[in-house]
């Protein structure tokens, strides 16, 4: 499925699994009039985070994640932004902003590493507001950072949940682009940015049928298996001669460099940012679910010396010890999908992130969700801890794991000194549906709790 | 390979059938020691549940087993009610009679698939009964079909008893693009025709011409049968209509109108029309906005089935919020959550939790969402929605509050029927596997090309 439209509300049915057929007839047009009209309503909904400061949160139950529970006791947060100070028996700081978390929990904010937060605002019918994919099959100069709209709604709804940071994706061709890291709180992209450049997007061209995914070729190519393989091959030389190409020149730049009497090489933005990706400094996403596909792209990835991140690992599990031997971590993206084959397992997505667990491969869990429905993040946790994912393992799935496998595990994650103090204050287990949010910290600030939906709330619930 | 695809097919279904029989019809069980969530009479501590001729036969402490009965366990379980769906398109082989805007005549029943796996899966979420609604390509669509998921039983056997009978209309974006001109998909595919009507104007005239044409026909058979009556001979019978057949039974109360919509516009356009020919609306579907007309969809006696929380995936959801079932339901509107998905039927009781958060309902109010207030907006609400004794025995066992994200369904039982378990599950899935690998085995499903014989016809 594509991941720029709403999971529950794919167009696309196939006959066997209708999934939402109220929306069963075909792409939504992006009426001028219209999306004007939806464009207008964004960028009015988000609340601005309070100042950095000295605050200190007390009286809080702390699930530090990363190290043993606190009953009862304090988080410090430093006027860098940082968290400065945690423990039963920490001292408030003079002049610290105080909040009396009596009866409530702190939990490091959440985290989803597999989103497009951001850049679709509405998926169908209003083009007009969808950023997510570039013209064309190599993009890697594509950067979501710059798509990313500080404003959106989604921003909102989805850090009041908990979620106070995410890697937002593009997707679309072979190479999409690139994945920001952001918190979710700031007037500018600039002060969301964490990591404006933190992974490739690569979606490997798939054999035979497609998959889901971000890409889907073989399924647009509706000739036989044999013009999609031949078409798969073309496309992968394609894929490997980029590569090569970035490789080389990031070497003929540094012997430039090093050697003024060399003539000077020509500069090309394309191949500049994918040197990075080629030299192992920055991690590749690979989407892939089939296990074919997974082996093929971790294949590849040792091939051309890439640092791989499965994104999406539908049937990881029944290539764990490949995934756990290679060191590829997965982000699932599936928990809540329908089993793919007729005769799987009823919980077999459920049930995939236990299994990884249990076989030693490094995951995370992400709602795979675009951006409006991100907010649920939790709850895909919830359900695979209900289908053998142990509780504990459950909360690092969407807090420390998806920091660790992108590369931010020093910066986000857990409740440990020197982590960006982005903070979450429930009245009950983060992951529960029922709980509630009553302070939010963000980078340091804290952050008002009204979104989009508490407006039309407070506007519509009392209208006689 | 579409052999090998139908064999395995026939191997998944005689499987399931196989396991079926885990308590038969008639025979009775005993669920000890559970907390039983009635969600129509609270919440009942160490309690026991006796099914018996697939109802609910007694409710209490210490009830004694039937000779014979099945007795189960529930120490530390929670039950509730079978959940209903009020929004589905499972089992349909076909959803969308798009090509005129009133599709009346059209009918679910004839197009549904027992077998469709999904009706396993959302068993083993707890959901037994759902509203299989035809699409919304039109403004005024086909028949419903209210179904019981007796997985492994023939289509017939699954129609709810006595459930009155409903129709789909639809409002809004996904009646009107078809002819916006530009839709139709990828890679330039051919653009669908265009259908009237392409604006709210045009589904607002749609109804009123349908209403219209009703009553017309409505006249005509009862001017005949008054002829009848009075002993006239030699009379010719109005000329019967498909179409407007069952939009007569809506005007006499006897045809539920689900409609599809998301703007509270259109949906009180749809209220004020039907209230102009004496109709009272069954259920506002989707109905995101809800919220904003609360009090007008109460006075008209509608029910409402939204989204727990789905928003922005198009621009006519775009004002939806997650708390327009608490605001409904605080202005006296019987609502429901749907999923209208076979994905998403497998985990409602996530989004009745999350009702408890988004406006602050009780939990029995957010199990009401899923349970009750469904039955009661299919017109079933004398046999399902509660635990209560002479309900049908259509209930699930959960390993926690189904409230908690943590919890998963057990075992489902409809009609005192065990159609899903979790440890039968289970356990029957080392017996498929090895009958999936002697079905790849056979010579009939060996790919072509690595040494299959041709089988003659």
């Amino acid at each position: 499925m594509t991941r720029a439209s709403s999971r529950v509300h794919v167009i696309l049915s196939g006959t066997k699994n209708p999934g939402n057929s109220c929306a069963a007839l075909g792409m939504a047009v992006g009426l001028v009039l219209t999306a004007s009209t939806a464009q207008a309503q964004l960028g009015s909904y988000n609340p601005m985070p309070g100042p950095r400061g000295t605050y200190a949160i007390t009286n809080a139950k702390i699930v530090t994640v990363s190290g043993a529970e606190i009953p009862r006791g304090t988080v410090v947060i430093g006027a860098d932004g940082k968290i400065t100070a945690v423990g039963a028996n920490v001292a408030v700081p003079s002049g610290a902003k105080v909040t009396d978390a009596t009866g409530l929990t702190v939990y490091p904010g959440m985290m989803d590493a597999g989103t497009s937060m951001g850049l679709s605002e509405i998926g169908q019918g209003a083009a007009a507001t969808v950023d997510v994919s570039e013209v064309g099959s190599f993009n890697p100069n594509a950067q979501a950072i710059y798509a990313l709209n500080p404003h959106s709604a989604h921003v909102g709804v989805t850090r009041v949940a908990g979620i106070t940071h995410v890697a937002s994706s593009p997707s679309g061709g072979i190479i999409s682009g690139q994945t920001a890291i952001v918190n979710l709180s700031g007037w500018t992209q600039p002060e969301m940015q964490v990591v404006p450049r933190a992974a490739l997007v690569i979606n490997l061209p798939r054999s035979g049928f497609a998959g889901r995914g971000f890409g889907g070729f073989a399924a647009q190519n509706q000739g036989s298996t044999q013009d999609a393989n031949r078409l798969r091959e073309r496309q992968m030389d394609s894929l490997r001669a980029i590569l090569r190409d970035a490789e080389a020149y990031g070497k003929a730049i540094d012997a430039a460099e090093k050697d003024k009497t060399l003539p000077r090489v020509q500069r090309d933005v394309v191949l500049a940012s994918l040197v990075p990706a080629v030299r192992g400094q920055m991690t590749v996403i690979f989407t892939a679910d089939r296990a074919s596909d997974i082996r093929a792209a971790v294949t590849f990835a040792k091939e051309m010396k890439l640092k791989p991140i499965i994104l999406g690992g539908g049937d990881a599990w029944q290539v764990a010890s490949f995934l756990k031997d290679n060191d590829v971590p997965v982000i699932v993206t599936g928990v809540m999908d329908l089993p793919r084959r007729e005769d799987d397992p009823y919980d077999v997505n459920y049930a995939s992130p236990g299994k990884l667990q249990k076989a030693g491969v490094r995951f995370a869990i992400t709602s795979g969700d675009a951006g409006s429905e991100t907010r649920n993040l939790p709850y895909v946790a919830g359900m695979a801890a209900a289908f053998g994912l142990p509780k504990d393992e459950a909360l690092k799935s969407v807090t420390l794991y998806p920091a660790q496998i992108m590369g931010v595990g020093d910066k986000f994650g857990s409740i440990e000194v020197g982590k960006i103090a982005n903070l979450v204050v429930t009245d009950g287990d983060l992951l529960e549906a029922r709980t509630n949010t009553k302070y939010l910290f963000i980078d340091g600030r804290p952050v008002p709790l009204d979104t989009k939906h508490t407006e039309l709330n407070n506007t519509f619930k009392d209208r006689p | 390979m579409k052999t090998a695809r139908l064999t395995l097919m026939l191997a998944t279904a005689s499987t399931l059938a196989a396991q079926q029989p885990v308590s038969s019809g008639g025979g009775a069980t005993l669920i000890k020691n559970a907390t039983v969530m009635t969600v129509t009479k609270g919440t009942l501590q160490n309690t026991d549940i006796l099914l018996q001729n697939g109802k609910i036969a007694q409710i209490g402490k210490n009830l004694t087993a039937p000779a014979g009965a099945r007795s189960i366990d529930a120490t530390g379980k929670y039950i509730i009610p079978g959940i209903i769906d009020p929004h589905s398109h499972m089992m349909a082989d076909a959803i969308n009679e798009g090509s005129l805007s009133v599709t009346s005549m059209v009918r679910i029943q004839d197009v549904i698939n027992p077998t469709a796996i999904n009706v396993y899966r959302a068993l083993a979420g707890g959901v037994t009964a759902i509203n299989i609604l035809h699409g919304s390509a039109n403004t005024i669509g086909g028949q419903n079909a209210v179904v019981k998921l007796k997985y492994g039983r023939e289509a017939s056997a699954m129609m709810f008893p006595g459930a009155p009978p409903g129709i789909k209309f639809a409002l809004g974006e996904n009646v009107t693009r078809k002819n916006s001109g530009g839709g139709g998909g990828f890679g330039g595919a051919p653009q669908p025709p265009r259908r009237y009507p392409t604006s709210r104007m045009g589904q607002e005239e749609v109804i009123r011409d349908a209403f219209t044409r009703a009553q017309d026909y409505q006249r005509g058979w009862a001017d005949y049968k008054a002829r009848v009556a009075k002993g006239e001979k030699n009379l010719v019978a109005p000329r019967r209509d498909l179409e407007l057949e069952p939009l007569v039974e809506v005007l006499e109360g006897k045809r539920l109108i689900h409609a599809h919509g998301y703007r509270a516009d259109e949906h009180l356009m749809l209220l004020n029309v039907a209230a102009e020919f004496g109709v009272k609306i069954g259920t506002l579907q989707h109905v995101l906005e809800g919220y904003k007309i609360a009090s007008e969809i109460a006075k008209a006696g509608a029910g409402a089935s939204s989204f727990a929380d789905s928003w922005s995936y198009k621009i006519e959801a775009y004002d939806a919020i997650p708390y327009n079932n608490a605001i409904m339901m605080r202005h006296g509107v019987v609502q429901t959550i749907n999923s209208d998905s076979d994905e998403r039927v497998r985990r409602l009781n996530i989004d009745a939790a999350k009702l408890i958060k988004y406006g602050g309902m009780t939990e029995d109010e957010a199990l009401k969402t899923i349970t009750y207030n469904g039955a009661v907006q299919l017109g079933v609400d004398k046999r399902v929605g509660s635990i209560e004794v002479g309900k049908d025995a259509d209930i699930a066992i959960w390993s926690a509050n189904p409230l908690s994200v943590f919890a998963s369904c057990e075992t489902t039982f409809i009609d005192g029927e065990v159609f899903f378990d979790k440890q039968e599950d289970l356990k029957n899935r080392v017996r498929k596997d090895l009958q999936r690998a002697e079905l790849e085995r056979a010579e009939e499903n060996r790919v072509a090309g690595q040494g299959r014989r041709v089988i003659l016809p």
